[in-house]
């Protein structure tokens, strides 16, 4: 290597000095700090971890790239041996005699109905459980949480025909049962199959599709906020409902957003309640969309027709996530975000 | 001396009774706050799960009106499921097979890919936007329509497998090509038929992953940087950092992630079990009770499962004492 000598100072002003010594060339300085093992290293390491979520990006991104390319497609492309991902003949027909014959529109209303009331009960019940089992020490805390626990391991299509029993002749501590043996009303129970009421009331009860991690969720959540920030607040005259809705509910946004996209939109696409409390085909919801329209049955029935059928199917299962996909572009940074807040340490 | 002693014990619990009312008050709202769950727990919870159980020692009998009969017939469904019918016993092996397949592969991966985007990359908001897709999106309806989504297999057929030959069908390898990588080496087929099991149901696993990831993510981001600054200053590795720092410092959020991964695996609709107990609950002869009495015995055997992994991971879990 070079030799170390002693610069020169070469011309000196008032408050100017240059001192002059003998650079590495550039390509050699170059050269030392970036053809290391340490940079190559980890040049190595991006690249390999850029390219592993671009490909899994890809496995997860391709089903619906398939899902749009084959909604456009008329029945002629399937059976074409060139065709298989941008349609020869595209065509809107698909969508038109599904959002024309299936009831598009009034499912998405029904459901629209039906999820939003449950995201917004589910989200405020498991924020509010979840700050009790919290912030809250007292007697049976752990055996009630042991219990919010219980309620998602045991899955609801365990208690299928239970529920669907208990929901058809609904009554709470016998007094429908006393009601009726008084002889004030007929049955002894209320039947609520086929309305919204039985999901309702699961979710105001924090019963729904996986509340129970909702719940935990909220748990760890508010776990980590600082109990000063409440104990300031009692101090100053503050009750405990008036501190959770102006200081904690502002302070969980984020978290009360991911709690509700995940809840409207799992009842969104849910199809088990659906089947279980919806019998009558007269009020429909999202589910019942998914089938061949009947202007297009005469080419379904043809050759190559399964297929079809196949992308029929999956063109209902894209205008049903539609407005899914309008949400998720709007809220995932909120998940992303209320989740890092969340803080979660098990 | 006693009589101050006494005095002091007198004094002591008026002392102790204003404390504990206040914290009887704060327990009273915390009552408060729970009490949707406790209500919908005891009021409408209780007598489903007791009326399930009450069903799976019966027989139903449905009557003409719409109503029904129950006729006690002690553990016969239980014995039903498992000695005359046919399909359950391999359904409960082949679903628990896979349950141990895919639990690991679960959560390493969603470990994994947590960690990745964790870490500076190019693209990082775009990326978590596409990971998170399949938990809002891929659920339900839509995960119904992808089992046995005939046109997704016609497109990924050709686009994917392209050198594969054309008898293995969908999958992204086969295990022919597999097989020809390890056939020098000293690994048992067992071993590649995993692997190629694990790769060819990577669309699924990637789909289930979701919420294990933002759990880990979230883990991740609540260790403190400066541990790694130190780490850093004393010059460990990345590879080091990893297994001294944060391996130990998520653990805990591993034994969750376990416990959850059972738990959505096992009552997921696309679980075969599940599917099977489905589909027995809408044949006719007692299918509703003869699915309960299966579903708890399910449940059942799950229920150890989670003990055995929980007592398993939570020997091993490190926690840190936060002050």
């Amino acid at each position: 290597m070079n030799s170390v000598e002693t610069p020169k100072v070469k011309r000196e002003t008032k408050n100017k000095i240059r001192v002059d010594f003998e650079r590495t060339p550039l390509l050699q300085r170059l050269r030392a700090k970036f053809l290391n093992f340490y940079t190559v290293k980890k040049a190595l390491w991006y690249l390999f971890r850029f390219l592993l979520l671009l490909g899994v990006s890809y496995v997860i991104l391709f089903p619906f790239f398939t899902k749009i390319s084959a909604s456009f497609m008329s029945s002629s492309d399937f059976t074409d041996v060139t065709v298989l991902l941008i349609p020869k003949h595209p065509t809107l027909a698909t969508y038109k005699a599904i959002i024309a014959e299936n009831g598009y529109f009034k499912a998405m209303g029904n459901t629209f109905l039906l999820s939003f009331i449950c995201g917004v009960l589910q989200t405020f019940v498991c924020t509010m459980i979840g700050y009790g089992f919290a912030k809250f020490k007292f007697k049976g805390s752990k055996a009630l949480f042991l219990a919010v626990i219980f309620t998602m391991v045991v899955p609801h299509a365990t208690l299928r025909f239970a529920m669907f029993v208990k929901f058809k002749s609904f009554d709470v501590l016998w007094i429908g049962k006393l009601l009726n043996t008084i002889g004030l009303t007929p049955d002894p129970g209320i039947n609520m199959l086929n309305t919204n009421w039985p999901l309702w009331i699961l979710s105001a009860t924090g019963l729904a599709y996986k509340n129970g991690l909702f719940i935990f969720l909220m748990r760890q959540f508010f776990k980590g906020i600082p109990d000063e920030l409440e104990e300031s607040a009692y101090l100053d005259g503050s009750g405990v409902f008036k501190t959770f809705i102006l200081i904690i509910l502002p302070l969980s946004v984020t978290m009360m957003i991911t709690v509700f996209m995940f809840s409207f939109c799992w009842q969104w696409t849910d199809t088990f309640y659906a089947n279980l409390f919806y019998t009558k085909s007269g009020n429909a919801l999202l589910p019942s969309i998914i089938k061949t329209p009947a202007s297009l049955a005469e080419e379904v029935s043809k050759a190559g027709g399964t297929l079809y059928s196949s992308a029929i199917q999956n063109t209902c299962g894209l205008l049903i996530i539609f407005p899914l996909i309008i949400l998720y572009l709007f809220g995932q940074k909120y998940i992303v975000q209320g989740i890092e807040r969340s803080g979660i340490t098990g | 001396m006693n009589a101050e002693i006494n005095k002091s014990l007198k004094n002591a619990p008026a002392k102790k009774k204003k404390v504990a009312s206040l914290d009887k008050r704060k327990a009273r709202s915390g009552w408060l706050f729970i009490l949707p769950f406790i209500i919908g727990f005891v009021f409408i919870y209780l007598p489903i799960i007791f009326n399930s159980i009450k069903f799976s020692f019966n027989h139903v009998i449905i009557q003409t009106n719409g109503g029904y009969k129950l006729e006690f017939v002690g553990f016969q469904n239980y014995s039903d499921a498992f000695l005359v019918d046919t399909g359950f016993r391999p359904a409960l092996t082949a679903g628990l097979s896979q349950l141990v397949l895919d639990i690991p592969a679960i959560v390493l991966f969603s470990l994994f890919i947590a960690i990745i985007l964790n870490q500076k990359i190019l693209g990082r908001a775009a990326f978590r936007a596409i990971f998170f897709i399949p938990v809002i999106l891929t659920t339900g309806l839509i995960s119904q329509i992808d089992t046995n989504n005939l046109m997704l297999q016609h497109m990924t057929e050709d686009s994917i497998n392209t050198g594969a030959a054309s008898n293995t069908g969908q999958g992204i390898i086969s295990a022919q090509q597999l097989e020809g990588l390890f056939r020098n080496m000293v690994v048992g087929g067992g071993f590649v038929d995993t692997v190629v099991k694990i790769v060819n149901n990577i669309f699924d696993i990637v789909n289930r992953c979701g919420v294990q990831m933002l759990i880990f993510l979230a883990g991740l981001q609540s260790i403190s940087p400066a541990i790694y600054e130190s780490c850093q200053i004393d010059g460990a590795s990345g590879w080091e950092t990893f297994w001294k720092v944060t391996f130990p410092m998520i653990s805990p959020i591993i034994l969750v992630n376990v416990v959850y991964t059972i738990i959505d695996a096992f009552t997921s609709a696309s679980n075969k079990v599940m599917q099977y107990i489905s589909s027995v609950y809408d044949s006719p002869n007692n299918g509703s009770v003869l699915s309960s009495a299966m579903s708890w015995t399910y449940f059942l055997i799950v229920i150890v499962i989670i003990a055995a992994a929980a007592g398993i991971i939570s020997s091993v879990v490190f926690y840190q004492r936060r002050d």
